[in-house]
């Protein structure tokens, strides 16, 4: 270990999961993912230290699924207790900012609620701190900046360097999270703290209704061979038809969405 | 000279024993409390000994043969030699009972003499190959001390050098025989063998045809007990005191499956490295058949130090554990009871509900069972997709049926919708009023119990228990041995007491009701598999080939079969943690299979089904018992056919 190297301050934000069968609450792949990454880091860099947090209210079902994150080894989880239907926003970029840790790692998207996958870059624009998306891997901190790996489409990676303190949220391309223990998780301990509940207003007035599937476009590959296949397969998503609006109004903006939406016989 | 020297060496023999003993009851008293009846065990012990030690050991009538004679001329002719020459009342009958007993111990040291001269391969070697010279010792030099007491020598007769030379023998046998018995000799399976089976932690194994197979419960509402068994001293005391019993006679380690495919499993040495860890120390003076691919004398391990390492090495590897299929052939064959299935249960328990390392598929299987309630991960709302067509009374319609029909987590494996379709076909041909919970139900919790995770079984088991109060049934039937041992033997300890019949139990009980008529079997020769959940662990060995036989069908027995029947593999997530080893467990069971010359083999296990059917180039086609069964179905004879009214011939 190079002696620039040195641990870092990493706080993992951790969500109340859904599974996506059942609906029952579970610890969130993503954070989950999120979490190993950090555990890996702090493998990787002794001195280092992983805290978990999350905002939302205290119940059974969501203290279980929260527990699942402490079963991978943690022995505290701060909840930064709101009443339902807060805005978790706030809080957490209140408590950060308290104590900024030096490395904040989030999933892209949480599984109940809005799910916008808006949290990370709604916090990092409050804090002003740089964001990383799709994070695979990080692959060293010296003096204060961080080399990461970022993952984008179809296995390729992109490395980068952030100056600390950063979020990065990770996805389905991040190291699959350990097991969750039953011991662990049942031992460690949930550090609650009221907050100041900020009602979300906004989603008050939404009008929530269950998820349709997407329409997806068929693939038509026009293949004889199977070289020709393997290559339709391994392609690129191409643009072809697709076309690049620049300087354009609003209204004229929505018009040529309408109008494809129309063309691929999403809207009727 | 020797009658002054006898008594000082007899009683100094005595006394080490009982300072090796007591050093020895210490070292089982680190392991956790286990309340057992002291005195009623200590009472127990000599039938449990005489007949349901010797249950076990008269499947090998030699070896029987020889250990009554040698155990037996030793017990009696160590108490007489205690009375004869240590007390000196040699008048009488006393002497001449001392010179028959070492007489006929003499003679049960030859056989194990015999059996020493080309051990098998499972025998262990090192100290126990002197074992039959130091009987020799023993019963020779007692015989002939004994000559002189009884007048059939002079007292003075020979040399002071062969007195001498006598002297250094009884040491010897005392040595072994009594020195050697609390102080870690091959003689202390004698000591702790006798306590074992004393403070045995299920007494209620003991008498005839009783069996006591499922798993205890931790206590979870205890946040203080421990989680399994992470260091040998987390065994109960009478646990440890089982595993210092063995007499590593390898009978475990020849009826292994894992150790059979070449898995890094032993039976015997996992007992006997627990062994060394209730002792402290390292494996390298075991002088058995290692873990395959593991040589001996990497692994050490102490009393309060961990069994399975984090990181590098202890006492065991964590593959051995997870290569066990927990079949029970091992539980099945010690001769000394030991419950090898218990103990790596428990500290599979550790490595999941502590640690979180279930190898290979099990972390997603368990999470499967969380959040679906079934280990595929499938939509607990289509768990009766199967039987669509095939309008199925429901409990939460119906609320009471004779018969409550479990399903089992086959419903979702399209090889097992097929056996079920067929039990239901029987059901309905026998007019069996019945119901099934359908998306009610959920696993049982085998799986996840056997992988260790305790607290996802008690779950399931909670809830399940729930499902089924709210319902009025004479019994459950079910096709799923697996299914049909955790609700009959191990939902009891959690509040579930339920009459569970396996389908062949019940499809039996049809036939002999003359419910049920069979066209004669027209085809080729058919073995029949006994799953373990089925066999060992509950003892149905009998209505399986009951309902063959009512088919018309001769089963060609397999050479392993019944209580001595084959695993497939396909228990105690074995084919979820898939330890690899040189061979596939079911393939050696079809190979079993194939030596008997049938076409199709018979099981009665969902497990079974898919393990032995996984195996290429078969020679054999595998059917369940209630495939079978449906596809013989025929009308009954008019007599039964109209002891039913039809509701609408009512006027």
């Amino acid at each position: 270990m190079r002696p620039e190297q040195q641990g870092v301050e990493v706080a993992v934000l951790v969500s109340v999961g859904r599974h996506p069968i059942t609906g029952r609450a579970r610890r969130a792949d993503q954070d989950a993912r999120g979490l190993e990454l950090a555990l890996g880091l702090e493998r990787q860099l002794p001195g280092s230290r992983v805290s978990l947090l999350h905002a939302g209210p205290r119940g059974e079902e969501s203290e279980a699924a929260l527990r699942g994150y402490l079963g991978m080894g943690l022995e505290s989880l701060t909840l930064l207790e709101q009443a339902e239907g807060s805005d978790a926003i706030p809080a957490l970029a209140e408590h950060l900012a308290a104590a900024p840790p030096q490395l904040v790692i989030t999933g892209a998207r949480a599984e109940r609620g809005e799910g916008s996958g808006l949290l990370p870059y709604a916090l990092a624009e409050r804090l002003g701190w740089p964001l990383v998306n799709g994070l695979a891997a990080v692959e060293k901190v010296e003096n204060g900046v961080a080399t990461l790996l970022q993952a984008l489409p179809r296995g390729q990676r992109r490395r980068l360097k952030v100056r600390l303190p950063a979020i990065v949220s990770v996805d389905g391309a991040a190291p699959v999270a350990r097991q969750s223990a039953f011991g662990p998780a049942r031992r460690a301990e949930l550090e609650a703290t009221s907050v100041p509940a900020e009602p979300d207003r906004e989603l008050a007035e939404w009008r929530l209704a269950p998820a349709r599937k997407r329409p997806k476009r068929l693939k038509i590959v026009k293949a004889a061979s199977a070289r020709d296949r393997f290559k339709a397969a391994a392609a690129k998503a191409e643009g072809g038809s697709g076309q690049v609006l620049e300087g354009v109004s609003a209204e004229q903006g929505a018009e040529a969405i309408l109008k494809l939406l129309k063309e691929e016989g999403v809207l009727r | 000279m020797l009658e002054t020297l006898l008594p000082i060496l007899i009683f100094a023999a005595l006394g080490l024993a009982v300072i090796g003993a007591w050093r020895r009851v210490r070292l089982w008293r680190q392991g956790r409390p286990s309340a057992v009846p002291l005195l009623k065990g200590l009472a127990a012990m000599p039938r449990r000994y005489l007949v349901d030690l010797h249950h076990v050991v008269g499947r090998d009538k030699v070896m029987s043969n020889t250990h009554v004679a040698t155990a037996g001329g030793f017990v009696a002719a160590a108490v007489l030699m205690i009375l004869v020459h240590g007390l000196g009342l040699a008048q009488g009958v006393l002497g001449w009972l001392l010179l028959a007993a070492s007489a006929t111990m003499f003679v049960g040291s030859l056989f194990v003499a015999r059996r020493r001269r080309n051990p098998p391969a499972r025998l262990s070697k090192g100290p126990w190959m002197r074992l039959p010279k130091s009987l020799m010792a023993f019963s020779l030099s007692v015989f002939a001390i004994t000559l002189p007491a009884v007048g059939l020598l002079p007292a003075d007769f020979g040399h002071w050098l062969l007195a001498l030379l006598l002297a250094a023998v009884v040491v010897w046998g005392l040595g072994e025989m009594v020195f050697g018995m609390t102080w870690g000799g091959p003689m202390k399976h004698a000591f702790a063998g006798a306590l074992h089976l004393a403070f045995h932690r299920r007494a209620e194994r003991f008498g005839e045809g009783n069996r006591s197979t499922g798993l205890k419960a931790l206590d979870l509402d205890d946040e203080a007990a421990p989680l399994g068994v992470e260091k040998p001293a987390d065994f109960t005391w009478n646990q440890l005191l089982g595993f210092d019993a063995c007499v590593q006679c390898g009978r475990c380690e020849a009826v292994c499956p894992a150790f059979a495919a070449g898995q890094p499993l032993n039976p015997k040495k996992l007992i006997q490295d627990m062994v060394v860890g209730l002792a402290g120390g390292s494996d390298a003076n075991y002088a058995g058949s290692p873990y395959p691919g593991k040589p001996v004398g990497e692994h050490h391990g102490t009393p309060h130090g961990p069994i399975v390492a984090r990181e590098g090495k202890a006492l065991v590897d964590a593959e051995t554990l997870w290569s066990c299929t927990t079949c029970r052939a091992c539980v099945e064959e010690c001769p000394m009871m030991i419950e090898h299935v218990d103990a790596i249960v428990d500290m599979r328990r550790h490595l999941t509900l502590e640690r979180g390392q279930t190898p290979n598929k099990g972390a997603e299987v368990l999470d499967n069972l969380i959040a679906t309630d079934n280990p595929g991960g499938f939509d607990p709302g289509a768990r009766l997709h199967w039987a669509a067509d095939l309008n199925l009374p429901l409990m939460a319609d119906v609320k009471q049926a004779e018969v409550l029909l479990w399903l089992g987590d086959g419903a979702f494996d399209m090889r097992n919708q097929r056996t079920l379709r067929a039990l239901v076909k029987v059901l309905r041909a026998a007019e069996v009023e019945f119901a099934v919970l359908g998306n009610e139900e959920r696993d049982s919790g085998d799986v996840a119990r056997r992988l260790g995770d305790e607290a996802t079984f008690q779950s399931l088991a909670k809830r399940n228990i729930a499902t089924l109060a709210q319902y009025r049934f004479q019994r459950i039937v079910t096709c799923d041995p697996h299914s049909f041992h955790v609700l009959g033997n191990e939902y009891g300890e959690l509040g579930g007491q339920y009459e569970v019949r396996h389908h062949s139990t019940f499809i039996a009980e049809l036939f002999e009701a003359g419910r049920l008529a069979f066209a004669p079997w027209k085809g080729g020769n058919v073995t029949y598999h006994d799953p373990c959940y089925l066999g060992r662990y509950n003892g149905e060995y009998e209505a399986p080939r009951n309902v063959l036989k009512a088919l018309g069908i001769e089963v060609k027995e397999m050479e392993r079969s019944g209580f001595r029947s084959r695993c497939c593999g396909g228990g105690g997530g074995a084919p979820i943690t898939d330890i690899p080893g040189e061979r596939r467990i079911p393939d050696m069971r079809m190979n079993d299979v194939k030596e008997t010359g049938a076409e199709l083999v018979a099981v009665g296990c969902p497990q079974c089904t898919a393990m032995l059917e996984g195996v290429v180039d078969a020679t054999a086609e595998v059917r369940d018992i209630a495939e079978l069964v449906a596809d013989a179905l025929v009308a009954r004879p008019a007599a039964g056919a109209t002891h039913r009214p039809q509701a609408e011939e009512v006027i």
